[in-house]
Order: structure tokens, then sequence, then C-alpha cells
């Protein structure tokens, strides 16, 4: 499923399949943590996929293993027809803290990935063109520290999207931002998803955030993390926050995940 | 009669601060450059003023050709001041360095007045020991050629061995930060051979190459090297490793990792080794100079306290302390031009 106004699908399809992942303690080499439990996912060319659950379900390792990051102790992770390897430009990744190179301007920060692949000379010319797409065409010369909260992840969107990947990797990249910016940014992150076709997938622990972006939700349980249910929001774009199936899905996801009222007990 | 100039000049530009008598005598920096306070402004003319009276009174009983340098300096103290109080009113900048910079020249001269009169004036001090400020002076303007090459000797030396030392520790730093091997076999090495003083290798280095310059230079490199590779490794290591992640996923291959990651990430720590390094060098050069070569400050001094000629140590120690300095301001301003970004991240 793409997104209603895209031009163009620069994304590739993104197949998971039966991947673990475990590490060892730090104070205990003998005992490990299980961090993935054998999880199976395929993600369409240009779809936008969530994933949901409490801390220690493996979202975060999930989207580094498919980073390239970290490799699985057992199955494959395929990016189109190319099994996942290591770290790659085809798959961007960005963090809830916007990790910019403190010591390079925002106009080199997104040149980054150019000066890493080497191709600075010829793509110089598209610089202009992300620093506008994120409204940041003024900022050239700022150094990262002046930069807002929100203005420094539109940086790191930038810095990722320059290399156009295939796939983006966001790590709750709003989840540092006040409700507001955060509102305004996710229209943002929605638009430049429906520009460029990118396929993304996004960890939140925002459940609003995930019906409200994406075309499915993957909610995840702990130790070891898994799969639990995949729900497709089918929803029209653009979404109405306070809409009554908006409403209706929250409440859903909110009992699946047993948050729905005071009867069930909060986990530790 | 300077007096009076100096006075005469105060009601006319100092009428908006008027209202400020309570505060004369006290040393304020004013924030605000509108107009200087009149402390400020009389500090650096009243204390070379009376600088001056007391070496008129101090040296009446001396030869005039061992005491004309200072008086002529004083003077041209003196006149450049009240020129340069003439001027302030319209001239902004000049009024802006003089709000900041006066009270510490006017500290300077009030500490060679104070110099004289525990020296020259009253003998406090064991004579030939401790010459006064006119003689220092005075042996300095007598012996500039001879000074002048031994700061240059110095120099080449500091020069050569501070480069060298700080070239081999950016590459042992890097490699063994970065490197897993490296720093397993590294390590050890820079732990046992690091602490070892670069002076106590002096017998070592006279065996090893009699030529005293080179000598000089491997200890400067030595004692600049232990510091600048310390700081490199630790710099390196604590590279942030979600700098590095964002880094490889925007296609980073090693090179890009270590040259545009780990070393910028890595100079702030990189500098102060540098600065450690500058001090360290400082002392080798000087102990160096007294041991083995025929030239440069640190031997000059030995020589001219061979001939009990104190007042050319403490020449020679005055351009030492203005060619350290020197050097100093100048790592400064390096650190300050390659450490821009970190202007507001830090207490600057």
């Amino acid at each position: 499923m793409v997104g209603p106004n895209s031009t163009i699908v620069e994304g590739s399809s993104l197949r998971i399949v039966d991947v673990t992942k475990s590490f060892s303690n730090a104070d205990n080499a003998e005992s490990r943590t299980h961090a993935l439990g054998g999880v199976s996912l395929s993600v369409a060319a240009g779809e936008l996929v969530s994933l949901v659950g409490p801390s220690g379900c493996g979202k975060s390792t999930l989207l580094r293993l498919t980073a390239g990051l970290d490799s699985p102790d057992s199955g494959e992770l395929w990016v189109g027809s190319e099994a996942i390897t290591g770290p790659s430009a085809e798959r961007g990744l960005v963090f809830q803290d916007p990790n910019l190179f403190p010591w390079l301007t925002v106009r080199r920060n997104i040149e980054a990935g150019l000066v890493a692949r080497g191709v600075l000379r010829e793509k110089r010319n598209e610089v202009d063109g992300f620093m506008r797409l994120v409204g940041l065409e003024t900022f050239g010369a700022a150094y990262p520290h002046h930069l807002s909260g929100g203005m420094a992840q539109r940086v790191a969107l930038a810095r990722a999207l320059i290399n156009h990947p295939k796939v983006l990797l966001l790590d709750e990249p709003l989840g540092a931002l006040d409700a507001f910016t955060r509102m305004r940014m996710q229209d943002e992150v929605l638009r430049l998803w429906e520009a460029r076709g990118t396929t993304m997938l996004l960890v939140t622990h925002d459940i609003d955030e995930a019906i409200y972006m994406s075309d499915r939700i993957v909610l995840m349980t702990p130790r070891p993390g898994r799969i639990e249910r995949t729900l497709t929001i089918d929803l029209p774009r653009p979404r109405q926050r306070n809409s009554t199936d908006f409403l209706r899905l929250r409440g859903e996801i909110l009992g699946l995940l047993h948050f729905a009222g005071a009867q069930e007990a909060l986990p530790a | 009669m300077n007096t009076a100039l100096v006075q005469a000049k105060e009601p006319a530009q100092l009428a908006p601060t008027r209202e400020t008598p309570a505060l004369r005598g006290e040393v304020v920096v004013p924030a605000a450059t509108a107009g200087l306070r009149v402390p400020t402004l009389a500090s650096l003319p009243a204390a070379t003023l009376i600088a001056l009276a007391v070496h008129v009174a101090v040296s009446k009983n001396e030869p005039p050709v061992d005491t004309r340098s200072y008086t002529i300096f004083l003077g041209i103290v003196l006149g450049l001041s009240i020129v340069a109080s003439l001027v302030q009113p319209a001239w902004a900048g000049l009024r802006r360095w003089m709000s900041h910079m006066w009270p510490i020249l006017a500290a300077f001269v009030s500490l060679l007045c104070a110099w004289e009169v525990i020296t020259s004036g009253f003998r406090l001090l064991p004579m030939p020991y401790f010459p006064g400020p006119a003689s220092v002076l005075q042996n300095l303007v007598n012996d500039y050629a001879q000074l002048f090459k031994c700061t240059g000797y110095s120099l080449l030396l500091l020069g050569a061995g501070y480069a060298l030392g700080v070239a081999v520790a950016l590459i042992t730093g890097i490699c063994i930060g970065w490197f897993r091997h490296a720093r397993y076999w590294g390590m050890p090495l820079l732990k046992v051979i690091g602490p070892i003083p670069a002076t106590a290798w002096v017998p070592l280095a006279m065996v090893v190459s009699p030529d005293g310059r080179y000598s000089a230079i491997g200890l400067i490199a030595l004692a600049v090297w232990f510091p600048v590779t310390m700081l490199t490794i630790s710099g390196i290591a604590n590279t942030r490793a979600s700098y590095l992640d964002v880094a490889r996923t925007l296609g980073a291959g090693e090179k890009y990792l270590i040259l545009r990651v780990a070393i910028p990430a890595a100079l702030p720590n990189i500098f102060i080794g540098l600065f450690m390094g500058l001090g360290t060098s400082f002392l080798t050069l000087i102990v160096a100079e007294t041991v083995g070569v025929k030239y440069g400050l640190g031997w000059y001094i030995g020589w001219a306290q061979g001939w009990a000629e104190y007042g050319k140590v403490y020449a020679a120690l005055v351009i030492m302390a203005a060619f350290f300095s020197t050097i100093m301001t100048l790592l400064f301003k390096v650190r300050d031009r390659v450490l821009v970004w970190q202007k507001g991240v830090i207490k600057w």
C-alpha cells in the first residue's frame, strides 16, 4: 500500500525471515537476554509500517538488524533481492537523538552522506533541494547546537534522505519533541514519505502517532521479542486524529497491549 | 607638569560619569564602553608617572648610562597613555581596548615600580643576584643581538621537536585509539615508557646523538609525544558510538569513520594534549639547552650565570616569558579556530 499522492517510489520491499537475536548479559556471561525470538515481517515497497510495543520487546534491535549495524543469531533479512550483510547508504537510520555531528554546520551535516560515499562533487546540487525540503534553507551555516529539537531532527531526516535510501528506519525519531512539534513533524515525515515513496519502518511508543502515520501497525511483546499482531490501518489520508474510527482503533490497540483499563495490573 | 596635564583633561571628557567618585581607587572593568571611568582612565598614566618619579629618585646616584633605557621606556609608556587618553573619546575601538587592558597594564607598571623600590631603592635583596628593572632592561638592550640569536635558536629547536612529537603522537594515538591490535601491543609500551620524564633520557640522548641539537629535538619530541598520544587515544576511544552508527548508515567506510568522525570528535581532547605537551616541551627545551647545545635561551642563562651577570639572566627570563606566552597564545588562537563549533556547547 502506497501513499495516495506518491509520484515516485524510491523504496524497496523489506523481508525479515524468522530472525532471532540475543545478547550476553554484562554481569553474567552465561546468561543471555533474548531480544528477538523468531520474528518474520514483510514490508512492501513504499509502505509505512510502525513497530509498537513496551520497552524490551526488541523493536530497536529489529531496526538495528535491518540497518545492518548488528547481525542476527539466525534468520535472514532482505531488501528487495539483496541480503542485508552490513550497514549501507540504502538503509537510512534516524534516532530519537538527532545525532548531528556537532563539528559540522547544518549544510555539511546534510552533505555527510554524499561525502561518505565520495559523490559530493556530482550530487552537490541536490543539497539545496533537501535543505528546502525540510525548510532549513537559511540555516546552512548554523552549527547544530543553535537548532531547536524539531529543527535538528529535520536536519537528521534530510541527512538520511540525501542518499535516496530504499528503506528509512526511524527509531522513535519524534519521541523527544514536545507534543505540538511532534504533531507538526508527523505531517512533515508523511510529506517526505509521500514525495519520495521511501519504505519506512517506524519504531514508536506513541499509539496515536502509529495510527496517524502507518499503513500497518505491528504490535510486539517482550521477552523474547515477538510479533503479537499486525493491524492494517485503512483510514483515508490525511487522517483525522479525532475521528470515531481513529478513536476506535486506539481503544482496540490499547486493549491488545493490556493498557485499556484499570482492571489490568501494569507490568513493572 | 605631567600631573597637571593628566588632571586638566579629566573633567573635560569624564563629565558624564561624574557621579562615580565613590568608585575612585577601585579597579573596575566597566561592561559598557560609552565612557571610561575616572579610575580606569587615570590608572595607567598615574602608575607610570609614579614609577617614573620613583625611578628618577632611586637612580640619582647611579651612572645614567645604566638607567637611561628604563627612563625612556617609562617616558614612552607615559606619552602613549596620554595620547591614548586624548584620542579615545573619538575612537570607540581604542576605548574598548583601554577599558579592558588599562587596569592590568597599570598593575604591571606598579609591579615594576615595586621591584625597583625593593632592589635598587632600599637594597632589601642581596645585590648582584637581584638587579632592578632598569639594569635588566639595560642588559636586554645592550645584548639584544645575542639574545635575538638565542631566541631564534630556541624557537628552531622547540618548533622542530614539538612538530615531530605531535606528528608521531597523532599517528600512534589514532592507531591505538582505533585499532584493537594496536591497542593491545601499544598500550603497555605507552604506559611503561610514557611516564618517564623526557629529561631523564638526557644521558642516553647525549650518547645516541653527539650533536646536541638533534638530541634536544628528540627529547622535546618525546616530552610532547606522551601527553598528546594519551589524550588522542582517550578522545578517539570516547567517540560516541551513535555518531559512528549514523555515519555507517550514511555509507561511510573506515577511512571516513576515522578521519571525519573519530578525529573531529577527539579534537577537544587532542587540544588538551597539545597544551600539556607545550608545557612539557618548554621545560625540556631549557633543560636540554643547558646540557648539550651552544646557543639558545637555556644555554644563555647558564652562560650569564657563569659570569655572574644576573642582569642578563633576568633579561633572558623576560624574553622567555614573552616567547613562551606568545606561543601559548598562538595555540589558543588555533584552538578557537578549529573548535569554533564548541562555542555555546561548553563554557567557552
